[in-house]
């Protein structure tokens, strides 16, 4: 994402400057302003879940008799699951990596397989949530369990749209090859989708190891 | 086929929203038809609903707010009018039922879709002119998020007429806003609004947060922004942090009434003190989300009309953020009889007198600011002044609700009533009146009549003291809040005074019609043909009046603190302007239909959703989630205005300030 010559994010004359943000200069180009403002929703949406953590915090002993999380949760599943979006992660920056060498096979088969292994760990996720509704533990059973499965069903929401997103960004770059506006659009998917692993590593963390200690 | 929805929800039997849902769709029918007569939906189409200019959607967002202001305060007067009759014997003309859906109904549209969008709108009009660019960091998703606000404030207005609103209150508390005590759709109108309205807030924030961190004109640097940027970050900030918190809690809610979660039931473990918490850890927040651009404005119109810079405009700035951050350190306040202890109790009341003190700094360097200064006694000011006188009471009282002990005695009674409409009415709606009367110029090149405005404030300030200082009273003697019938006839002359009150600001509120219709007939004789009609000192005076689209010409070069002022007084001084800068073609953002797009479906599929209509919920997900796909798709985000163009507009407005200044520097 080349960043000379590119317009500011909006009205002209004054050309873009990337300059510290103290504004001596005159409005940041696009290549600053989008990303920046993508970060500040990401982190709207990393409050949102801070809202889930907590209510999973207060809410993790209110079982009402029903099963607890130690009862419930499977590490090695768990782990295969938590790999397997790690390693989407990773491969997604190998993408970004691709498409700033402006390699366009390199790019799609990368993409590709951040989106495989997203699927993946949304197939695990979907197994996990159908085997406890089959246990007899839906999130209708207790209050533990309707936060267990809002707090990391909106994560698996989240990694869903992202699939979505990613498929539209693929079908772009295809298309339109690795303009400036494409690259910055590949860029906010990629802060959203790291984005997304941070979040699972503290459900991991939160609800899963402390979940199971014995 | 359509879920919930029958003919049973259309309130035949009910007099009242029967009747004024068809005035209403009269009032509507009549508009469009008028509309249509003139030709005028092209125009409207082009021009301001598909608009991407932030002056267009700020002048949207006030138009939609003072709409929903006199929804609000229809409302209002209705409680007023059924406390004043139902006393002792007499039941009133309202009941119980249908006056919980009111006061529900008031303080939902007069905080989210009255206070909210009028506050937004200001910063979408004022912010960018005053850090001296031509837009915002995101002008299609400016327009989509005031799309999204106006389809939240559809689905409410909607609820009376097709089924019912909440009757829980503006907060709707759980167990109560739960399904097994509250069945009907009202609850659901109720969450599916804010959630659909929230989602515009919390893009409006990141659009001003970015705005304003990373596009101001040269030399704006962060200790140049005039007032009203720093607390519109501040409030923006605010929103970004706050709103997330209430999308989820709603959310939840709403998986427990639709889905049988157990969050916030009295069974299965859930727990609805919860709620109290997270709904307050944005409501809190809220509070300041509104007042701080409130004290912006203040801020402005007392330097502007004393005649001299802000006093102590560093300390302004170390108050607006304190308060920012302690804003979020208070919430517990809300639910001091929750029984968290005394020890909880004593932290969250200490922090919450806390803020007081930055306030406190705040109202000592308006004071000051005046202090010494030519005071013209213009209607912001008028404003400005009873602001202060009024909103120094609120705080006072504030300061006594923050004792716990003190609270226990009057929570939830009409005291507490009375100390949130002091510092609400008197510090944002006070606030609003005086930006509308001072940038109405700036939006549409005239001013409002100065006679008539004087007395819409007489109005409000006379009509809100005496609406609301019998509360205080009544609220120590006892009296709850949301009383739908009054058991004791010793209080009736004190609800009499509240009724006349309230008659007093809704003959205000005609007036203000009055108002802008004559400013309207009389236009001609009060042109503001120079762009600075007060002799302002920020940067949105230095443009036309009002500004073409791109605002400015070229992006002005800033020296110091009161960017315009300056530069306005070497011209004086010197009597001439700078000299002709280096046009250029200026690049806009293009129109777009995305909002208005995006609004439609929002509002099928939350109306689809509230009457649980599946079919159409989901047809309206995949609509919107083709809209994404087509505007993601988009090349094209701007046009170009040609070089010729901006030249003759520029040349021209040189003139109209030399001729200006020129006549300036001979009076001086």
């Amino acid at each position: 994402m080349s960043t000379v010559n590119e317009a500011p994010a909006v009205g002209l004359t004054h050309h873009g400057s990337e300059d510290t943000g103290l504004g001596n200069r005159g409005p940041q180009s696009k290549s600053i302003v989008v990303p920046y403002g993508f970060w500040l929703f990401v982190l709207s949406d990393m409050v949102l879940f801070s809202a889930l953590f907590a209510t999973y915090a207060s809410l993790v002993h209110a079982t009402d008799g029903g099963p607890a999380g130690h009862q419930l949760f499977h590490r090695s599943l768990v782990a295969v699951e938590t790999g397997a979006l790690l390693a989407s992660s990773f491969v997604c920056g190998l993408a970004v990596i691709a498409a700033k060498q402006k390699n366009m096979l390199w790019t799609q088969v990368l993409l590709f397989a951040t989106g495989l292994l997203g699927f993946v760990f949304l197939a695990i996720e979907i197994y996990e949530f159908r085997s406890m509704i089959a246990e007899g533990a839906p999130p209708q059973r207790s209050a533990f369990l309707s936060s267990f499965f809002t707090l990391v069903g909106c994560h698996g929401a989240h990694v869903t749209a992202g699939l979505l997103w990613l498929g539209t960004m693929m079908a772009q770059i295809w298309t339109k090859g690795f303009q400036p506006h494409v690259g910055r659009r590949l860029l906010c998917f990629s802060i959203f989708w790291h984005a997304l692993d941070i979040i699972w590593v503290a459900i991991f963390t939160i609800v899963y190891l402390i979940g199971t200690l014995p | 086929m359509f879920g919930r929805l029958t003919w049973d929800a259309i309130p035949f039997n009910q007099p009242i929203p029967l009747i004024t849902s068809l005035v209403v769709l009269m009032a509507l029918a009549v508009t469009a038809i008028w509309i249509t007569r003139n030709g005028w939906w092209g125009y409207l189409w082009n021009e301001y609903f598909t608009s991407t200019d932030h002056k267009k959607i700020g002048i949207m967002y006030v138009v939609l707010a003072l709409l929903m202001l006199v929804r609000g305060f229809a409302d209002a007067i209705m409680m007023r009018a059924q406390q004043s009759l139902a006393i002792g014997n007499s039941q009133g003309y309202l009941p119980p039922e249908h006056y919980n859906q009111i006061f529900s109904a008031h303080g939902t549209i007069m905080i989210f879709f009255m206070a909210m969008p009028i506050i937004i709108g200001f910063m979408n009009f004022v912010v960018p002119l005053q850090l001296g660019v031509r837009d915002v960091a995101f002008p299609t998703l400016n327009n989509v998020s005031f799309w999204l606000s106006a389809s939240g404030a559809l689905l409410i207005n909607v609820s009376l007429f097709v089924g019912e609103f909440a009757r829980t209150g503006w907060l709707a508390f759980p167990p109560l806003s739960e399904k097994a005590f509250s069945p009907g759709v009202g609850v659901d109108y109720y969450l599916v609004a804010l959630q659909i309205s929230g989602v515009g807030t919390t893009l409006t924030a990141v659009n001003f947060v970015t705005t304003i961190l990373k596009i101001r004109a040269p030399g704006m640097s962060y200790l140049r922004m005039p007032v009203f940027c720093w607390t519109s970050l501040a409030s923006s900030l605010l929103m970004l942090a706050a709103f997330p918190v209430l999308t989820a809690t709603l959310a939840m809610l709403m998986l427990d009434r639709y889905l049988g979660f157990h969050f916030f039931t009295n069974d299965g473990g859930g727990n609805s003190m919860l709620y109290m918490n997270l709904i307050w850890v944005w409501g809190h927040p809220e509070v300041y989300i509104l007042v701080l651009p409130a004290f912006g404005i203040y801020s402005e119109v007392v330097s502007t009309f004393s005649g001299k810079p802000l006093f102590g405009y560093r300390s302004m700035i170390f108050a607006t953020l304190a308060i920012c951050i302690l804003s979020f350190t208070v919430w517990l306040h809300h639910f001091f009889t929750m029984g968290a202890g005394a020890d909880v109790n004593a932290v969250f009341g200490i922090a919450s007198m806390l803020i007081g003190i930055p306030t406190g700094v705040k109202i000592y360097n308006w004071l000051f600011t005046m202090y010494g200064g030519r005071v013209r006694f213009t209607v912001p000011m008028h404003y400005a002044i009873g602001f202060m006188f009024t909103f120094v009471i609120g705080g006072l009282t504030g300061i006594l609700l923050a004792m716990p002990p003190v609270d226990f005695v009057v929570h939830n009674s009409l005291f507490l009533v009375a100390h949130f409409h002091q510092v609400i009415i008197g510090g944002v709606v006070f606030a609003v009146m005086a930006g509308y009367t001072y940038w109405f110029p700036k939006a549409f090149g005239f001013t409002l009549d100065e006679r008539l405005g004087k007395a819409v404030f007489w109005c409000w300030f006379i009509g809100f003291h005496l609406a609301f200082m019998p509360l205080y009273v009544l609220g120590l003697w006892g009296a709850t809040r949301r009383m739908q019938h009054i058991p004791d006839p010793t209080w009736a002359p004190y609800l009499d005074v509240a009724f006349v009150g309230a008659a007093i600001i809704g003959l205000g509120i005609v007036l203000t019609v009055v108002q802008l219709l004559y400013s309207i007939k009389t236009r001609d004789q009060r042109r503001d043909v120079t762009g600075d009609p007060w002799d302002g000192r920020t940067l949105e005076w230095l443009t036309l009046s009002p500004p073409p689209h791109y605002n400015f010409a070229v992006l002005p070069d800033v020296h110091g603190e009161e960017a315009y002022w300056t530069r306005k007084q070497t011209a004086i001084k010197q009597d001439q302007l700078i000299a002709e800068p280096n046009y250029q073609p200026i690049e806009m953002p293009l129109h777009s239909p995305t909002g208005v797009i995006v609004a439609f479906f929002a509002s099928v599929c939350g109306f689809a959703i509230i009457w649980y209509i599946w079919w159409l919920a989901i047809l309206g997900l995949v609509g919107a989630f083709a809209v994404f796909v087509w505007y993601a798709w988009r090349d094209e985000h701007e046009h170009v205005i040609p070089l010729e163009e901006v030249i003759a507009n520029a040349r021209e407005r040189r003139r109209i300030r030399k001729e200006h200044l020129h006549n300036l520097s001979q009076s001086v």
